[in-house]
């Protein structure tokens, strides 16, 4: 499938906004929240402009985005209304979580807090469900899609929020625990996810697409056109197998490794020197998870690739 | 409405049935579908540099030449590829606008191109590829199933089918109700033994595919027959060495 940049970019920024909100909003409904802190109204601004960057950018994919609002409609039938009717939702919680931090009512902003992360985690989940619901699509077709999304949400939200609270001047280790501890989960999703793809296929192929099997092998003689189309430009692409292996190993290193090993070493020295491995560790992750996002993309193979020569999917 | 309707009890399901044995691939259907959606009331369809290096367009029907089987088995099967109005169609169910739509009293799948935002999700749906996305106008397209030629009270009766089925010169497509069990359509299909394409996605399709039929067997030419008449064989085998100086 090809990888549309303004979607890989969505997916990953505001899946990291709304994975710091969960953080925020579970923390303070745990009572771990200072009356107007600094660190959850910083996070908070953070989450909020990571939010609605992503979804900025997704309207760019759209042919006709000054009709979106008819997006939120649909939300009886399509996960991708869901989307957009709890992505706006939790604004809402949001906004309110924001008002009684700053005012120092932190009973309600716990109560607010849960609300908000309730929201933002249903926004992932219905981010998710679009590609799992595609039955045409086996890589995105199966149980890994859903844990992956939320997984990376966490973790790339717990990087982020490191770096709000290192920012903030709260100087605590167990955030910096709790953070690789989620990229290593996500990694441990993520690897187990590209054992799948690269021992499964689709259960569809040339013979059942064209359900000519019963004379025997069927192959593709001439395509019905010579030029290119929409359908081999958006369903067609395809990454060579070698070329999506560097891209995984890139993908570890960066994304999971390089983070993982920044949070030790903040842990191990001084608060300045601290403070600029967890703001490399943010970046790192966010960069693994925009290569890790652009090959869910180009690893998808579409069941209409059957018609146009691929042998299976 | 994206929820699939649910149909009254005397509603149609119009479709196709294409018959993959009498198909010769002259891409008529395809051009004709092209024609009609682009020259009469529907929108343009996307024609990018049409003469030039790279043409690139949007067309509802596309055909497809497939190799089955090898040796006595084996032939050349052209395959029509275009929507097949499914009854469990996942681009109505996955479309956020409600531009995308099933009617309940035909059962024909449409765009609503005036409400649709080109997000492109219908056309991940469809296992078939039956959706495009116009670039010019930034809306998907698909069959329509000449909604606009069928209901037209004022063409011939008998030209109120699909332009695909009008134009074929091999007759290998035919329009009706499948839903009517004594429709035309749907006696061929039970004679025929008509087909779904990769029903084990579950789309459900109405669009019915006839299956190529059997070949009768062709018998091998035997080797070494005796020669008929007086030698004939070994006349001949003189003549080549003859000419082969």
């Amino acid at each position: 499938m090809h990888p549309a940049k303004s979607i890989v970019f969505f997916t990953v920024v505001s899946g990291a906004g709304y994975g710091l909100l969960v953080l925020l909003g579970v923390g303070a409904g745990g009572g771990l929240l200072a009356p107007r802190s600094a660190a959850g109204l910083t996070g908070l601004a953070t989450a909020l402009a990571l939010v609605s960057l992503g979804l900025l950018s997704s309207m760019f994919h759209l042919g006709h985005p000054g009709r979106a609002w008819r997006a939120l409609t649909q939300w009886r039938s399509s996960w991708l209304s869901r989307e957009g009717v709890a992505s706006l939702a939790t604004y809402v919680p949001a906004a309110g979580f924001g008002i009684c931090v700053y005012g120092g009512a932190m009973r309600w902003a716990g109560v607010f807090g849960v609300a908000m992360a309730l929201f933002a985690a249903t926004t992932v989940v219905c981010t998710a469900m679009i590609y799992r619901s595609l039955k045409p699509v086996h890589q995105w077709h199966n149980r890994f899609v859903l844990p992956i999304y939320l997984m990376f949400a966490l973790s790339l939200g717990a990087l982020w929020l490191v770096m709000v609270l290192r920012l903030s001047g709260a100087h605590a280790t167990p955030p910096l625990y709790l953070a690789g501890a989620a990229v290593l989960a996500t990694a441990a999703l993520k690897l187990r996810y590209w054992s799948f793809v690269d021992a499964t296929a689709g259960v569809p192929s040339p013979e059942s697409a064209t359900g000519l099997g019963r004379f025997g092998a069927v192959r593709l003689f001439e395509a019905p056109h010579t030029g290119s189309n929409y359908l081999m430009k958006e369903m067609g692409f395809a990454i060579a197998r070698r070329h999506a292996g560097m891209l995984r190993r890139l993908v570890v290193v960066v994304g999971f490794s390089t983070p993982v090993i920044l949070l030790a070493l903040a842990a191990a020295t001084s608060d300045r020197m601290a403070l600029v491995f967890v703001i490399l560790a943010a970046l790192a992750g966010t960069i693994g998870a925009l290569i890790e996002r652009w090959l869910f993309f180009a690893e998808a193979r579409h069941s209409v690739t059957l018609y146009y020569g691929a042998s299976r999917t | 409405m994206t929820d699939l309707p649910r149909p009254a009890a005397d509603a149609k399901k119009l479709g196709l049935v294409i018959d993959l044995d009498v198909c010769v691939g002259c891409h008529a259907c395809a051009v004709a579908c092209k024609e009609w959606n682009t020259g009469s009331i529907s929108a343009p369809l996307t024609d990018r540099d049409p003469y030039g290096a790279e043409p690139d367009g949007v067309w509802f029907n596309r055909i497809h030449s497939f190799e089955v089987g090898i040796g006595d088995d084996g032939r050349t099967v052209y395959f029509p590829r275009s929507c097949l109005h499914c009854e469990a169609a996942a681009c109505v169910t996955v479309c956020p606008t409600g531009a995308s739509y099933k009617r309940a009293e035909d059962g024909v799948v449409l765009v609503n191109p005036d409400t649709c935002i080109g997000c492109k999700l219908c056309s991940w749906a469809c296992p078939y590829g039956a959706r495009e996305f116009d670039e010019d106008d930034g809306v998907m397209k698909k069959c329509t199933l000449c909604v606009d030629r069928i209901y037209d009270a004022t063409l011939p009766e008998a030209e109120r089918i699909p332009a695909c089925v009008a134009v074929c010169p091999a007759h290998a497509r035919h329009f009706g109700d499948l839903g009517d069990p004594d429709s035309a359509v749907s006696r061929l299909v039970a004679e025929r033994g008509g087909y779904d394409p990769m029903p084990e996605l579950g789309y459900s399709p109405t669009n019915k595919y006839l299956p190529p039929r059997p070949r009768p067997g062709v018998a091998a030419p035997a080797e070494d027959e005796p020669p008929a008449g007086f030698g004939l064989r070994a006349l001949e085998r003189w003549a080549d060495r003859l000419f082969a100086r």
